[in-house]
């Protein structure tokens, strides 16, 4: 079928020291496909800082894990769905979810929550194309809801984003965290003699080539190629794997994802460094007639792969058979280090594991982009004579505005363990059943920034997730990257790529944060072009005290200080973009030093119990932030803008320029707010205070914005309106 | 010492957090009851939790009605067991034929995650006995399927006998008649309710609303309690 570039069968052929046959190079091509070999991005992602006094296991397996002390983990994934979901959004989406939870599974701990990042097209207006991201939106978070709220597992925070380059085209992210005992972290250890057992869904003609498809440009719809979400046996499997590793009768697992079977039994043949031996007809196939390579490289959904050994298969057994989950013995576990695939006894494929696990790697070239610098510099707009209704336009921004409409149609309480639900604070805050612990997390990304300036934009994703775990109150401990690019065959496409790298990189490194898992998807373009660099960054945090649990609704009374530097850094900005339709100008940079200051200080402000609520500024800046956090509360705020710390040129950039690292802060200690910052030396002041029915901003003698509590709510609420 | 049986259905999701509400805020003993038990004795009171039993095919709770745990839990209320069916409990028990009524598409046609607030409507049930008459309190739901309907004779019926027991109070998130939450059977013991009281029954997770709807499963061990006195 010649999924293997020239270059690649030649290079097997060589190592194997002979013809390859279609079934081996089936197998061998999905295997190798960028979607599972990462072969244009593995050489970048090595210099990503992994390590960590709480890492466990970092990237490269199923899921990252972390050790939050007392013996237990955390652990976290990322993946995305991105080509099944533009052509089939509600199959697309759910078996993205349902891929993710696997993973987590696969480590040996209990998925208790997951989170989305989505990215269409603008969706308001009549237009051919907002109808069709309207159906997409819909779609993709029916898909998200209904297996996520079936399987019982949480869906607690995320973010939308929508952008003309997502054009009949969309990116669905998904994470999922896990938690569970150290000492049940499935050590993935194997024997000879060892018996592998596939179980779960049967294998079927959905999902062929689903690697392959999601590693070329979307140019034809390719239904086929999407699986079939169920589930109801992915709760079964849930609950088997659960109980089968408390039961001690698994020796190692893996789910089944993109590649199937191939990367499947290669990936783990591999880490194992033990041979298997396979039998096709052993596969509880869906259909008569199924060829071997269908068989190896379909992508079904809801299938396991256990490793047991004789003395504990009859356990594992009888845990699949309380279940009624349907297993198969695929084979058993050899002294050589080969993948060898038989069908009704014949040998059909039989190739080094170690091989067919390792893509060699792909050299890409990169450029730096031509459009970088005609987008470096545009004309400033004017200042709107009404800056109230340009904000009220921007509360209603459907990327600003709240997301009610989408985690309304999400069970984000079941686990009962969501402490900060979605809308409370910055980031969805999970207790965990031992002592006083909690788990903060929160995915963010920002396209519109990382298109104009991939390095500063990626910083600032990290900022943002650095910023919203700590409004919280908890610590950042980890992050998972997901790297989402057009073609890397570009070398403009890929030279955004390693700029994104480096900013993860730089970041990481001098903050002391580790990079604990995830992921690249390239090839998101379609026929319109390519998609923006759209990095999504997850960063987890942990709170270890009940009483730091800080969300963002304001209290009347309370007085409001601003933590950071406010400058006139608009391009990227939803006020450029979204309102005025301007691409371009300096996005805003991240100082490592400030944005690091700034963190600990706003940390320290919650530990000291000194704040009521706390709220970062993000994308809509300043104003938004202060809108969300009184529409939280119920309360109208005045707001002196002269008192900012800012370089601003404009009170529009001054209202609405989303420079990083800047926090407000509620408190009703203002003094001690006041003493406690000036001793830790942060840029900041207090800018104004909670009280009224108003939302109003001054500026010398003129309130520039005073805008009813109760308009600013139904702008902020109007996502609902425009779903209809 | 009470004991309240959980049953597990493969697809049940919210059994684990009735249990840890049970077991570890109330204290009460519960137990999970695997659907395949055929045989349930020692048992004083029987909790059908939230999910998707069989992953709601052909239709939400009507696999469930046919196990061999739902054919004990009819035994058990003839006697007079209490039972308390949440979410797709309630589902499973209006289909089992427990209850009367069905439980339709939410009006929006979405599903609906998201805290109401109920009225007690009759508060001489073994699930509301600790609340006061019409009190109010705060409890979210989360279902696809909540709208209670029911033709007019049975409307009239589980007027006039009281046996509507919750209703929404100044919301109405999924288009149920008379904005009916809970109804039980005519004898009392037997509830169903589409809201998750087991989600509102810790401060940690109801904000500033309060966790009054813990008194769904207090009022429960408050009328077992009652109840072994009266034996003993």
């Amino acid at each position: 079928m010649g999924v293997l570039t020239k270059h690649e069968l030649d290079y097997l052929e060589r190592s194997l020291k002979r013809k390859a046959n279609e079934t081996e190079q089936d197998i061998v091509g999905a295997e190798w496909s960028e979607h599972c070999s990462y072969k244009s991005s593995k050489n970048y992602l090595r210099q990503l800082p992994t390590k960590g006094i709480r890492v466990v296991v970092g990237p490269g397996y199923d899921a990252g894990v972390l050790d939050i002390g007392n013996g237990y983990v955390i652990t976290v994934h990322i993946e995305s769905h991105n080509h099944p979901s533009a052509v089939e959004p509600f199959g697309g989406a759910a078996t993205g979810v349902g891929g993710v939870i696997r993973d987590i599974m696969s480590m040996g701990t209990r998925p208790i929550a997951v989170l989305d990042a989505l990215r269409f097209a603008p969706i308001k207006g009549a237009s051919k194309l907002s109808m069709k991201s309207r159906w997409l939106f819909k779609n993709v978070v029916k898909g998200i809801a209904d297996y996520g709220n079936c399987i019982g597992i949480p869906t607690v925070g995320g973010e939308v984003e929508f952008d003309e380059s997502f054009n009949d085209y969309c990116l669905v992210d998904v994470a999922s965290i896990g938690f569970g005992r150290k000492q049940d972290i499935v050590a993935n250890q194997a024997d000879v003699g060892d018996v592998l057992v596939l179980a779960g869904g049967s294998t079927g003609r959905d999902g062929i080539h689903g690697a392959s498809f999601a590693s070329k440009a979307l140019d034809a719809e390719n239904r086929s190629a999407v699986q079939i979400p169920d589930p109801f046996l992915e709760k079964l499997l849930l609950e088997a794997t659960m109980e089968a590793i408390r039961a001690g009768c698994v020796k190692g697992i893996k789910d089944l994802g993109g590649g199937g079977l191939s990367c499947c039994l290669s990936e783990t043949s591999d880490s194992l460094g033990k041979g298997f031996d396979v039998e096709l007809s052993n596969v509880n196939a869906r259909e008569g007639g199924m060829t071997p390579a269908e068989l190896m490289i379909s992508e079904s959904q809801e299938r396991m792969l256990y490793v047991t050994s004789n003395e504990k298969l009859p356990a594992l057994k009888s845990v699949l058979d309380k279940y009624e989950i349907r297993y198969s013995i695929l084979g058993t576990v050899q002294e050589h280090q080969d993948l060898v695939v038989r069908n009704s006894g014949g040998v059909v494929a039989s190739m080094p594991s170690h091989l067919v696990a390792h893509a060699p790697l792909a050299e890409r070239s990169s450029r730096r982009p031509k459009y970088l610098d005609a987008l470096k510099s545009v004309k400033r707009p004017a200042v709107p004579s009404d800056l109230g209704m340009a904000f009220l336009s921007l509360l209603a921004d459907p990327t600003i505005a709240s997301k009610r409409w989408v985690y309304n149609q999400y069970d984000h309480e079941v686990g009962i363990r969501t402490v900060i639900k979605p809308g409370m604070g910055d980031a969805a805050v999970l207790r965990l059943n031992t002592d006083d612990k909690l788990v903060a997390i929160k995915l963010d990304g920002n396209s519109k920034h990382c298109y104009l300036d991939p390095y500063q934009g990626t910083l600032g994703c990290l900022s943002e997730g650095r910023r919203n775990v700590i409004c919280t109150g908890a610590e950042p401990i980890g992050v998972v990257d997901h790297l989402q690019f057009a073609s890397p065959e570009d070398p403009e496409v890929f030279w955004t790529f390693t700029q994104a790298v480096k900013a993860i990189v730089d970041y990481c490194n001098f903050i002391e944060i580790p990079v604990v898992g995830g992921k690249v998807s390239f090839y998101n373009e379609t026929a319109k072009g390519p998609i923006k660099p759209s990095i999504v960054m997850g960063t987890l945090g942990l709170i270890e005290n009940l009483s730091h649990v800080t969300k963002t609704t304001l209290s009347s009374g309370d007085s409001i200080f601003i933590i950071g530097h406010t400058a006139s850094e608009m391009g990227g900005s939803e006020y450029y973009e979204y309102l005025h339709g301007i691409t371009g100008g300096a996005v805003p940079k991240v100082d490592l030093e400030q944005d690091r200051h700034n963190g600990d200080a706003t940390l320290k402000v919650i530990r000291d119990r000194l704040a009521r609520s706390v709220h970062d500024c993000s994308k809509g800046g300043l104003a938004v932030a202060l809108a969300e956090m009184a529409i939280a509360g119920r309360t109208g705020l005045r707001i002196d803008l002269d008192a900012i710390p800012n370089s601003c040129k404009s009170p529009d950039d001054l209202l609405f320029s989303e420079s990083h690292s800047r926090y407000i802060v509620a408190t009703s200690k203002p003094d001690q707010v006041r003493s406690f910052l000036s001793s830790e030396g942060v840029v900041f002041d207090q800018i104004g205070r909670a009280e009224g029915t108003t939302l109003e901003f001054s500026k010398g003698r003129n309130r520039i914005v005073n805008l009813p509590l109760g308009k600013a709510e139904a702008a902020y609420y109007s996502l609902e309106e425009t779903m209809k | 010492m009470i004991k309240i049986g959980i049953a597990v259905f493969p697809g049940s999701n919210c059994d684990r957090d009735v249990h840890h509400v049970l077991n570890n805020i109330i204290d009460v003993k519960a137990d999970f009851l695997w659907h395949t038990h055929d045989r349930i004795s020692g048992y004083d009171a029987m909790i059908i939790p939230g999910g998707f039993a069989f992953g709601d095919r052909l239709r939400a709770g009507i696999i469930a009605a046919h196990s061999p745990i739902i054919k004990e839990v009819k035994r058990m209320a003839k006697d007079g067991t209490p039972v308390l069916g949440i979410c797709n409990g309630f589902q499973i028990l209006v289909e089992s034929g427990l209850l009367p009524g069905a439980l339709m598409m939410n009006d929006s046609l979405r599903f609906v995650c998201r805290w109401t607030q109920v009225q007690v409507v009759n508060n001489r049930t073994p699930f509301t006995g600790n609340f006061g008459q019409e009190e109010i309190f705060h409890i979210p739901v989360a279902h696809g399927e909540g709208r209670y309907v029911a033709s007019a004779p049975i409307l009239k019926d589980l007027r006039r006998k009281n046996q509507i027991v919750l209703q929404y109070a100044g919301d109405d998130p999924n288009g149920s008649t008379d904005l009916i939450a809970a109804i039980c059977n005519e004898e009392g013991n037997v509830m169903g309710m589409m809201p998750h009281p087991e989600r509102a029954s810790e401060s940690l997770l109801t904000s500033d609303r309060g966790n009054n709807a813990i008194g769904i499963f207090r009022s429960l061990a408050s009328f077992l309690q009652q109840e072994q006195k009266a034996i003993v």
